[in-house]
């Protein structure tokens, strides 16, 4: 069985976790791989710590179980941090991107662990600055993307163009917003 | 090449989507609808269609579910296509009409998302709300996945709309699991689609003004009984075209189906069977355990109404043991559904191997790899044993 990649994004209800975890997901089909992506539903607020999860594969993917051993986590929300255990089920050699202002090396001390690849990004600033709005989904993205080699950086970049076109079509501000912010995220990431 | 399977034509889709999509393909000529989680995107969906002009649908927005299928009822009866779609206490308000629907001989095609009844409330995956209307006289279909529920939406309104059956079909997809996950599916292209669908030509309806008819006037004891005697015949040669309109299916999209789908199974021994998405699961533990040489299969019921009792006992007799997965209970305390079905199906069979059910997955509770291998490890050791020392579990839950 060929292994499937897993992915848990961590954000708060409204940072737009549900929409990075499809995002990823579509631009991954874009370019034949075959993919799920889903949120974990319960009591939906805005704030409230929500998940969502890819799956990403080069076979077609019939499993229907919920993620429970990531191979990849990401974090929205640096204040999740405290409230959540962002690590849980995550394999030893897995990755974790944390959206921060702070260092991979100060995350890791945090997290007190020596497992784990960390990376971290201010995916808030980047958003603010590039889109106008504090909401980091884009730019985890594109430091997702060059944390893992999961998908290729330019077929990807021309996927979420596409992607964001459809979702935000007669905006083009909020799409070159977002692209920017994405690829700006991919060059800033820190890793250790 | 196939165009249904071009590359073009593949899309990442959640299950609602996928359905609402296929909704939009059909056109139909009414739906009315009341949203309920987790079915509500897909006639959310479907209205963007309406609104955009993309289908000609009339769209009633109705104040229950009840009203939904008395809706749908009415325009059918009247020649239309006519769809809906529910989940849950949805399905449960419906419950009247839905008699009423396929007692009139209506092809309705409903798309189910199949979610736990209250209470306590409860908004994920299970089956006991499709299960509570196995008995209606709707044709039921299951779906593995948004691919399925796709093409089961599809081959639902050749099936319905058939001359020699002419009764509605409810299309079962897991909430959440399906429902709510983006997955890859192909979409056939919409002429395609027209084509393959045709157009409604009802016998009777209302509007036929030249030869009038009526939809359900008092029938007392000297005619009622005759009517439901035909009624089951609609169900029987159901059996006959469900499988038909599944190879023009195929000669279009190269997907087969058919009553269910036997995943190397043919020299199993202990096999399970079980609807929905499930199943997906269940093909992975039984690739794995195959790698190690037991010899397990699966079988994935798509039709469970009508129930294909002489098709299930071909391909289990012989078998030494069969596992057969609930996601619902009947609280008869004699096992599920699913498993009453098969139970009796084996009775005849000279060769029956021994039963044993499993009731799951209640209320969205996930179903890992390791719950089904260990239905698997038990249904080997029965096989092995010759006996059945449990003959109901409650699988993953807290005694």
């Amino acid at each position: 069985m060929t292994k499937i990649l897993e992915i848990r994004w961590h954000g708060r209800g409204g940072q737009g976790a549900k929409t990075a975890a499809n995002l990823l997901a579509e631009a991954a089909s874009a370019v034949g791989r075959y993919i799920q992506a889903f949120p974990e539903y319960g009591p939906e607020r805005r704030g409230a710590p929500v998940t969502s999860f890819t799956r990403i594969s080069p076979k077609p993917i019939r499993i229907r179980s919920a993620v429970t051993n990531p191979d990849v986590v990401v974090v929205l929300d640096p204040t999740l941090m405290v409230a959540t255990d962002l690590t849980e089920g995550l394999v030893d050699d897995g990755v974790i991107v944390v959206n921060t202002e702070r260092s991979p090396g100060k995350v890791r001390d945090q997290l007190d662990t020596k497992h784990f690849k960390i990376f971290t990004v201010n995916a808030d600033r980047i958003s603010t600055e590039a889109i106008g709005r504090r909401i980091p989904n884009t730019p985890m993205l594109g430091a997702v993307i060059r944390a893992t080699d999961m998908l290729e950086y330019e077929p990807f970049i021309e996927q979420m163009e596409d992607e964001l076109n459809k979702k935000f079509s007669g905006r083009p501000e909020i799409v070159s917003g977002n692209l920017e912010a994405i690829k700006r995220a991919y060059k800033e990431v820190q890793a250790e | 090449m196939n165009l249904a399977t071009q590359p073009e034509n593949r899309v990442a889709l959640t299950g609602n989507e996928a359905v609402a999509h296929a909704m939009k393909q059909i056109n139909p000529d009414v739906v009315a609808a009341y949203p309920i989680t987790p079915q509500t995107e897909i006639v959310q969906i479907f209205s963007g269609f309406v609104a955009d002009g993309d289908v000609d649908t009339v769209f009633e927005r109705v104040e229950s579910e009840h009203s939904a299928m008395s809706a749908a009822v009415g325009a059918a009866a009247a020649g239309a296509r006519a769809m809906t779609a529910t989940s849950a206490n949805g399905l449960a308000l419906m419950w009247e009409i839905l008699y009423i629907a396929a007692s009139n001989r209506l092809p309705i095609v409903m798309p189910v998302v199949n979610r736990a009844l209250s209470a306590p409330i409860n908004i994920h995956c299970d089956h006991s709300d499709t299960m509570g209307a196995r008995d209606s006289g709707w044709i039921q279909l299951f779906s593995e996945n948004a691919q399925e529920a796709y093409d089961n939406t599809l081959q639902a309104i050749r099936i319905a709309e058939h001359p020699d059956v002419e009764l509605p079909v409810m299309v079962c997809l897991d909430g959440f699991i399906i429902s709510h996950a983006m997955d890859n599916l192909f979409m056939l292209p919409d002429e395609m689609v027209t084509k393959f669908i045709g157009l409604r030509k009802p016998e009777y309806s209302l509007l036929d003004v030249d030869n009038p008819a009526t939809y359900g006037p008092l029938d007392l004891q000297d005619w009622y009984f005759e009517h439901k005697r035909q009624q089951v015949e609609g169900m029987k040669k159901a059996l006959d075209v469900i499988p038909q309109i599944a190879v023009e299916y195929e000669e279009l999209t190269g997907r087969e189906y058919g009553f269910f789908e036997a995943y190397r199974a043919s020299d199993a021994e202990a096999l399970m069977i079980v609807l929905g998405s499930t199943a997906g699961t269940a093909k992975d533990v039984v690739d794995a355990m195959r790698d190690e040489g037991h010899p397990v299969g699966l079988i994935k019921l798509r039709t469970f109404r009508p129930f294909p009792m002489q098709q299930l006992v071909s391909a289990l007799a012989g078998r030494r043991a069969v596992a057969v997965m609930d996601r619902s209970d009947t609280f008869s305390t004699a096992g599920g559904p699913l498993f009453h079905g098969v139970r009796h199906a084996l009775y005849d069979c000279e060769r029956a191997p021994l039963t044993s059910n499993y009731i799951y997955g209640l209320g969205g509770r996930d179903v890992k790899p390791h719950d089904l291998r260990k239905v698997f490890d038990d249904t080997l050791r029965m096989g092995e044993s010759g006996r059945v020392s449990q003959p109901i579990t409650y699988l993953g839950v807290r005694e």
